[in-house]
């Protein structure tokens, strides 16, 4: 009995996660782009508008659930759902610090990465449900987006794997800092398994890993529907894409997804090429910095922080960026990211049998 | 489509290639340069515009910071000048009517009375004849062009510095500056009539020679 009672748990405390993300990011989003803009944002909610998100979603809570007469009614009321929970699933698989995982899949980024797909129904499920054209071709749109940018994507993260060897995200964490039992070289060539430190991650290991963290990001970017790819919302052609028909409860649904899917893929990047919970600080002959930073706590405290300076990196470029169109999308996509990616992958597959 | 028969690499290739890797450049130039302005304007927003008249000498020199005036909180300060609102001073209005008639939007309504004898004097010396029963202005049609100042001979109705006075009604934003209760306007009238029946009864009386008897 005690096994479900954990299982609830930490589902639980997972989806408080990504509900206290969600409010957190809507804030923050808020707030730096109002000083992008020169503006001040929320001021009036709490000090500094700081209990603004509560607000918000206190009034979502309140708000009618409002079914167009002539929408698909099991669609439209499932669709949320399955886009939150397709996210939200995610979250199984991803290590937070060293020996604490909600769930030690030995093919986690595989699973993370066939359950993501599943938000591309939902969303089909949403823009075909509401039986609205805008809501259609957002979800259309976003439907082409996401599984042309998987495959980049994919690839990217491949090249990744190929250098830890393992689909297992907390072993791929270890093998990027002070814990591994393996010989790390930094570069290829100077032995750091005990010195660890940024100089043990996976783009230090293997230097092309920045060009394939690069391309995962700005396909990443694409998964999540955000700005500069934000064509299935667009909200100057599409009012809001596939979401437009819904409100309250269901609305905030979408939304949390949208955020906990910008939390869920920034912490794939980090995982698999920044280091996940290791430590950024190296040994420094006697100064253990990376000893004395590797713990349960620091452990979270460091994916973490990664995490989030990935989302407001996201935030930043959604703000600086215009967006693109339909067909430059779809030709930087096959023309530029695909190839790129691959490259990448042959690099990696070089570079294991040489360099390691 | 241009194919290259003997495998060389003609002009057409090298120009093509050479604009690519040119777009190419420009690509991450322009993004570096938008990423670096946002960024820029970003850390710049610790500091906030502070509140000052626009008569001041550094009024536009502020170029950086958010500009924001977190209005009911924050007011910049009107100059001396400043034309809004309307307000009339009733003691000094001969209800002349010159001001409704001005009015390019007729938000002015007025309705006198004649008033039996001179009522007093305006401040200005200017004798007061008539009693205003409704001095009604509609700020909600007022567009601010200031003519009924111009033209009011007692200089009565003036703008003043309110300019933000919400209501939670429309007809809230009728501003009646009549100081008469009804009872009192209906009082001047029956006046007013009893003394034009009066004169009519002496005019006619002076007009119809004596009836022979």
């Amino acid at each position: 009995m005690n096994f479900y009672l954990t299982y609830v748990l930490v589902a639980t405390a997972l989806f408080a996660f990504t509900a206290l993300f969600t409010l957190f990011a809507l804030y923050s989003e808020r707030k730096i782009s109002a000083f992008m803009q020169d503006r001040l944002g929320p001021m009036e909610v709490g000090k500094y508008g700081s209990l603004q998100a509560f607000a918000d979603i206190l009034k979502m809570l309140q708000k009618e659930f409002i079914i167009p007469s002539a929408a698909d009614k099991i669609l439209f009321t499932l669709a949320p759902v399955v886009i939150f929970v397709s996210v939200y699933l995610g979250f199984a698989a991803l290590p937070w610090a060293p020996g604490l995982s909600p769930s030690s899949l030995n093919l986690g980024l595989f699973y993370i990465f066939a359950i993501l797909s599943m938000e591309t129904i939902g969303i089909l499920m949403a823009g075909w449900g509401s039986n609205n054209k805008y809501a259609l071709l957002g979800s259309m749109r976003s439907v082409a987006q996401m599984v042309s940018y998987e495959i980049p994507a994919g690839i990217a993260l491949i090249s990744a794997v190929m250098i830890s060897q393992t689909f297992n995200m907390q072993e791929v964490s270890i093998k990027q800092g002070i814990l591994s039992n393996e010989t790390i070289l930094f570069l290829g060539i100077w032995d750091v398994s005990s010195i660890g430190g940024f100089l043990a991650w996976n783009v230090f290991q293997a230097p092309h890993l920045i060009l394939a963290y690069i391309i995962y990001f700005i396909a990443s970017l694409a998964e999540c529907n955000r700005a500069p790819f934000d064509i299935p919302e667009a909200e100057s052609e599409l009012v809001a894409g596939f979401h437009v028909e819904y409100s309250g409860l269901r609305f905030a649904f979408v939304f949390l997804a949208e955020y906990s899917m910008m939390f869920l893929v920034g912490m794939i990047g980090v995982i698999l090429f920044f280091g996940g919970w290791n430590s950024a600080l190296p040994n420094l002959g006697s100064v253990r910095l990376a000893d004395w930073t590797s713990s349960l706590g620091w452990g979270i405290f460091w994916v973490l922080f990664k995490t989030l300076l990935v989302v407001a990196v996201q935030i930043w470029i959604r703000w600086t960026l215009p967006r693109l169109r339909v067909d430059q999308l779809m030709s930087f996509c096959w023309k530029v990211l695909t190839p790129l990616a691959f490259l990448c992958m042959l690099i990696s597959g070089v570079w294991r049998l040489t360099m390691m | 489509m241009y194919v290259n028969i003997r495998g060389l690499a003609s002009n057409n290739d090298v120009n093509r290639l050479s604009g690519m890797r040119n777009k190419l450049l420009n690509v991450f130039r322009t993004v570096g340069r938008g990423l670096s302005l946002t960024l820029r304007h970003f850390f710049a927003a610790t500091e906030s515009r502070r509140v000052k008249s626009i008569t001041d000498d550094n009024y536009f020199l502020q170029n950086s910071g958010t500009t924001t005036i977190q209005y009911p909180h924050q007011k910049l300060p009107l100059p001396e000048v400043a034309r809004y609102q309307l307000d009339v001073e009733m003691d000094d209005c001969i209800v002349c009517d010159l001001c409704a008639k001005i009015c390019p939007v007729d938000c002015i309504e007025i309705e006198s009375i004649k008033s039996t004898e001179a009522i007093g004097k305006t401040s200005d010396g200017t004798t007061k004849r008539l009693y205003a029963a409704k001095f009604d202005i509609d700020m909600a049609k007022c567009m601010y062009c200031g003519l009924c100042t111009v033209v009011c001979p007692t200089e009565c109705i003036i703008m003043t510095d309110t300019y933000d006075r919400s209501t939670l009604t429309l007809n809230e934003m009728v501003y009646k500056f009549s100081d008469m209760t009804a009872g009192e306007a209906e009082e001047k009238r029956i006046a007013l009539e009893k003394q034009n029946a009066e004169r009519q009864a002496a005019k006619q009386a002076a007009l119809s020679p004596e009836k022979p008897k």
